[in-house]
């Protein structure tokens, strides 16, 4: 795509679209949601074994009737992945938004130096 | 007479059989079999992510497990489905956007694809041999264990079960894969949904009479009567390494599923990132509701079977179907028999696929042939070849081995190994721009032999048996284990990232650098992503 028959040094689409605003927009909107996302469900996940593992008299705290702390955070586990899942989706609509109008601006025909063609 | 078992394994395959013939007809040419024509439905790749997922181990072994361990086989159930936000967040997309048919089609942008495919096509196919061996073993015993009214043995269930996987796989590609997949996902569900309810029948629909009955199980040990409230932790997981341990499986849970290979190809099966990630959710809701049932499965089978009348009757892992007979009878024990059986053929061929898939667009026409198909079709006849000979491996090291052997290390040792060398390398891979050639094949090798090497010198294959037991079931070797932990995950995954990294920072490869924004913009816009190929 982005050989030419000419010698300039030129860009590749590549490098031109990842200089691209938009581009780094999308990347820094993608930035915000999954590194705190997957901070957390890490540090919300490893908590587990981790309690469990290591102080299992708290753990075995009973809440409701013979249910105990260690089942209640364990069972808790599913709701938080569901509720990252979910949010992500919301998310990631906006990131598909953005990813296609970089697309269809990376496909607009542009001579060598990379102007659009007229 | 024919057993109601035999009479649904029999009406299972001849449905699936009907699906491969289908799938035949559809199959032409390399997107429609390796990735089924990149057609599939989000919510269909789900379902059938969940149905290639979940495993005997998953469905009979964690029954098993809670039913004689209690609450920590509940952990290996959370970490099953919390494993999908690193698929989710991570990798599906950038996969399905920057991939074709492997993982190692997103190494190969930006790295020498020689090196790293050949080395990415041997994990790959070891996790996937490792995993389909114990899918075998596990199925014939089972199966064996299932039809024993009918006279099937052990060796003939394994040659049944290899040859369909076979057959599926050869005939069929990865649509009749996806379509066995689905299949088995729903009646799993269906299954595990309806057994849920007749153990809240049984305690009359009372979660409290049925959690107090889970505080109070009642078997017998080395002679005596002991009672264990089996919510509580412990049972399984002891000191001194028991939290030790539970780390580092949730370590090789969360970052070993995003590595299997079997489940990854499933990502080039939909025609966009966008359905991928709708995809991995509608995995995660059915995945997550199966896992929150093995509540019901596991303690029900505790509470209402008991451990000393399992422990007579076929052992752990026929828990959930010695359930389903206490609660309803021979026809519904018959059919989540057929069900498990399901389980077991959809998963070996999710394995076979994805093996023979990697030999032979990684290692035949990459790095054979440097990336040139010398006829047309070929890496679809190689991949159907490689299918059959990768069956034919399976099923011989399955019928050595025997009923008898001890494979559960080898479930641990493919998420390992998924863990500790291919997800470094696939992350390394797509986020850091210094990454190359040197560092994925280091850590590739690294997270390889540091699984394999800790898992040699783990307590699941090294101890001192006691003369009573002996054969099959005696430890490989007798000695003192060197590495306290079955799953070495917690030592292997942080070695795997090191050898990735430092075989990085020792080398220097200008090109890999010049040629990350590439794989940046690939995998995070889906520009220049494969399109969906026309079926006939």
């Amino acid at each position: 795509m982005s050989e030419t028959t000419s010698g300039k040094i030129q860009l590749s689409v590549w490098d031109r679209v990842a200089a691209s605003q938009e581009f780094k927009n999308l990347i820094a909107r993608k930035k915000r949601f999954i590194v705190p996302a997957f901070l957390f469900f890490l540090v919300y996940y490893f908590l587990l074994p981790i309690l469990v593992g290591y102080a299992p008299q708290l753990m075995a705290r009973k809440v409701w009737g013979n249910v105990n702390l260690a089942y209640l955070f364990a069972l808790s586990q599913f709701f938080m992945a569901w509720t990252i899942a979910g949010l992500y989706v919301r998310a990631g609509n906006d990131f598909d938004e953005r990813s296609k109008s970089i697309i269809d601006e990376a496909l607009i025909p542009r001579d060598a130096e990379g102007n659009i063609e007229p | 007479m024919m057993s109601p078992s035999l009479l649904m394994f029999l009406i299972f395959i001849a449905i699936t059989l009907a699906i491969t013939y289908w799938a035949s007809k559809r199959s032409t040419g390399a997107g429609a079999y390796f990735a089924a024509g990149r057609q599939i439905k989000g919510w269909q790749n789900g379902v059938a992510v969940a149905g290639d997922y979940m495993s005997a181990a998953s469905f009979l072994g964690i029954a098993g497990i809670i039913a004689f361990q209690g609450y920590d086989g509940f952990m290996f159930s959370v970490g099953w489905l919390v494993a999908y936000l690193t698929v989710l967040l991570i990798i599906a997309e950038p996969l399905r956007n920057a991939g074709k048919y492997t993982m190692a089609d997103v190494l190969a942008y930006r790295l020498k694809p020689r090196p790293v495919r050949a080395v990415a096509a041997l994990s790959t196919l070891t996790v996937s041999t490792f995993y389909m061996i114990a899918q075998m073993v596990g199925a014939g015993a089972l199966v064996a264990l299932l039809l024993k009214d009918s006279g099937i043995s052990y060796s003939a269930a394994v040659i049944g079960v290899g040859v369909l996987m076979i057959v599926y796989v050869v005939f069929g590609g990865m649509l009749a894969t996806t379509w066995v997949q689905i299949i088995k996902a729903i009646l799993l569900m269906a299954g595990t949904f309806l057994l849920s309810i007749l153990v809240m029948f049984h305690f009359h629909f009372s979660f409290s009479a049925f959690f107090d009955a889970v505080g109070q199980v009642t078997y017998h040990e080395n002679g005596k009567e002991v009672v264990k409230d089996f919510l509580q932790p412990g049972l399984r997981y002891k000191p001194p390494y028991g939290a030790l341990e539970l780390i580092s499986l949730g370590l090789a849970l969360i970052f070993g599923t995003a590595g299997l290979p079997h489940i990854l190809v499933r990502f080039y099966t939909v025609p966009d990132a966008k359905t991928a990630r709708i995809s991995v959710v509608w995995a995660m809701a059915l995945i997550g509701s199966f896992y929150i049932m093995t509540t019901f499965l596991g303690f029900g089978a505790a509470t209402i079977v008991g451990r000393d009348y399992i422990a007579t009757h076929g052992g752990t892992n026929m828990s959930a179907p010695l359930l389903a007979q206490a609660l309803a009878g021979n026809i519904f024990f018959g059919f989540i028999c057929a069900i498990a059986f399901a389980t077991i053929l959809a998963v070996v061929a999710g394995l076979t696929m994805s093996a023979s898939t990697s030999f032979a667009h990684d290692f035949w026409t990459n790095v054979i042939h440097r990336g040139v198909e010398r006829k047309a079709g070929e890496e679809v006849r190689v991949a159907r070849f490689a299918a059959f000979v990768v069956g034919a491996i399976a099923i011989t090291i399955a019928i050595l081995l025997g009923p008898a052997a001890n494979v559960a290390f080898l479930v641990a040792l493919a998420f390992a190994v998924a863990a500790s060398a291919n997800l470094p390398v696939i992350v390394l891979s797509l986020f850091w721009r210094r990454f190359n050639t040197t560092g994925a094949v280091a850590g590739l090798a690294v997270g390889l032999l540091a699984s394999i090497g800790l898992i040699l010198v783990s307590p699941s294959l090294m101890a001192v048996d006691p003369p009573t037991v002996t054969g099959a079931a005696r430890h490989l070797i007798q000695a003192k284990a060197w590495f306290p932990l079955e799953n070495p995950g917690i030592l292997s995954i942080p070695l795997g990232f090191l050898g990735a990294i430092l075989g990085t920072l020792l080398s220097h490869e200008p090109t890999s650098e010049d040629k990350f924004n590439e794989l940046l913009v690939r995998s995070n816009t889906g520009l220049g992503a494969e399109k969906t190929s026309a079926a006939h």
